[in-house]
């Protein structure tokens, strides 16, 4: 009895020191990012070459989903405006929703998905066939090739398509609101814009650069520590869109929190 | 006493991962031009030995000295100048499977060596595919190679920078006989042609006589025995590196 609790203590501090050591690697990784991002050589046309993958290969499916969202959203909200007869503030309210919140939220997970996996699975296959190896005796520093390009791809795609989305659920929404409630497309968008502040607008495109930086940073790191093999390579794709929802969320949280002391002056 | 260049030098060697100790002390000399194969079961650490001589991997004692620097203490644009001195071939090739047989061969020339026009980085490549046997596969993806294949465009990727020491990781793993025997008089021919010294990681004693002047066989850690085939192998009194010998050339 005493020797399993003995064994049972030593695996739980053994789980203790890996979570630590992760961490700490997590950390190093994060900060080799901002000691290489200004140091030349700069990988100009693979920040191009990614910001072209992430931003216009992801447009079909942040179109489809910020539309849905944006139909969706009317709809379930027009009940219990109509309740009170406030049916007009539809076009206010359905804004500063996707505009503050859903657009980003919607984007980044959606993001998460496709392309923080897509990021994971990449470098953890060029991990493990060697790839990753073989730039380095090449005499190319594989992290500023591969992590510093794709980091910077998301994190300067992601307001874009964050932004993009914004209008695209806003065109949905207009189309329900047109459909339901015979408002012109100049009464819809001129109420939206009379609603959302620039302060909205700002936050939201500061949130999104966090975002993008998030699914970037956890997709390249997942994928640069993976191991185990092609077993590894789904593992780090896993965790990849795991940690960045998470992430995500929790990076929602605190910029609420964040943006609302700004609102309250 | 040995009079030719030396180009690497190993003394007391160790590396270990945990508690696992892989090199336990290995001590190894290469001169120019010489085509040395080490020999060793799995495991053994012979990937691990030409994997710290590129930096790839840090020993935990002992020197590791190429061309008269140790490996560990160079910085990392040092190593990366020393890195072009030595080319890799990987176990699996290593071939960047998004980018085409050109982009791949382009990626490391046009890195690390500036001014050069497009014409000059097409020759090169051309050259480099004609020596390997392999001008066709110019603009087809990595994925649509055969296993001996990749390997001769892997070889001919580490050309590309005119290194003079050559590693090969396992040349022959996974390959037919036939391909195996174009693998070994690959590694032959680039050596008759660009004046390398090479090492090749083996198990595979066909490719280990066929390709080297000297062997070396890892056991347990340490070079258990160091010379030519025929003084290493065919008679060979310790019974692990006989069995070795046995399995390849009567079982097999």
């Amino acid at each position: 009895m005493a020797g399993q609790s003995t064994t049972r203590k030593h695996v739980f501090s053994r789980k203790i020191d890996a979570f630590f050591k992760g961490l700490a690697d997590a950390w190093n990784f994060v900060k080799r990012f901002f000691q290489e991002v200004f140091v030349p050589p700069y990988e100009f046309k693979e920040v191009i070459h990614q910001c072209y993958r992430i931003g216009v290969e992801s447009l079909p499916l942040i179109s489809l989903t910020g539309f849905i969202v944006g139909i969706v959203f009317t709809n379930q909200s027009r009940p219990s405006l109509s309740e009170f007869g406030a049916t007009s503030w539809l076009p206010s309210l359905i804004a500063i929703a996707i505009v503050r919140a859903m657009g980003p939220l919607v984007t980044a997970l959606i993001a998460a998905g496709k392309v923080g996996s897509g990021i994971g699975a990449e470098i953890a296959s060029m991990k493990v066939t060697e790839q990753i190896d073989a730039m380095e005796v090449s005499g190319t520093n594989p992290y500023k090739f591969l992590v510093v390009s794709r980091v910077l791809a998301t994190t300067f795609m992601i307001p874009v398509l964050v932004m993009y989305t914004d209008f695209v659920a806003l065109m949905g929404a207009f189309i329900n609101v047109n459909a339901n409630e015979l408002v012109s497309i100049s009464t819809f968008f001129a109420q939206v814009f009379s609603s959302v502040t620039f302060l909205d607008v700002f936050a939201s495109i500061i949130k999104s650069l966090f975002f993008g930086f998030t699914i970037g940073m956890v997709g390249c790191y997942k994928g640069y520590t993976s191991s185990k093999g092609t077993e590894g390579v789904g593992k780090a794709a896993n965790a990849a869109v795991v940690i960045s929802m998470f992430l995500i969320f929790i990076e929602e949280l605190l910029s609420l929190q964040i943006i609302n002391l700004f609102r309250i002056k | 006493m040995d009079n030719r260049e030396k180009v690497v030098v190993v003394r007391d060697l160790y590396k270990a991962f945990g508690e696992l100790e892989v090199l336990k002390g290995v001590d190894l000399d290469l001169y120019r031009e010489e085509n040395l194969v080490v020999l060793g079961r799995s495991g053994t650490g012979k990937s691990v030995l030409i994997k710290i001589m590129v930096g790839l991997l840090r020993q935990d004692s002992g020197s590791m000295e190429v061309f008269g620097k140790e490996i560990s203490r160079l910085g990392v644009r040092e190593l990366n100048e020393m890195r072009l001195k030595i080319g890799f071939s990987f176990q699996n090739s290593a071939l960047y499977d998004s980018m085409t047989v050109r982009e791949n061969m382009e990626f490391p020339l046009v890195r690390n060596i500036k001014n050069l026009t497009k014409k000059e980085i097409s020759l090169r490549i051309e050259e480099l595919l004609d020596a390997v046997g392999l001008p066709q596969t110019i603009n087809q993806m990595p994925s649509e190679l055969s296993g001996g294949q990749k390997k001769r465009i892997g070889v001919a990727r580490t050309l590309v920078l005119n290194p003079e020491i050559m590693l090969y990781d396992e040349p022959t793993a996974g390959l037919d006989p036939i391909t195996c025997v174009d693998i070994n008089n690959l590694i032959n021919e680039v050596r008759a042609r660009y004046k390398t010294t090479s090492i090749v990681i083996t198990h595979d004693l066909a490719c280990a006589k066929q390709t080297g002047d000297r062997m070396a066989v890892l056991l347990e850690g340490q070079f258990g025995a160091l010379g030519t085939f025929e003084e290493v192998f065919p008679h060979a009194e310790d019974q692990r590196i006989k069995s070795f010998y046995d399995y390849n050339f009567i079982n097999s």
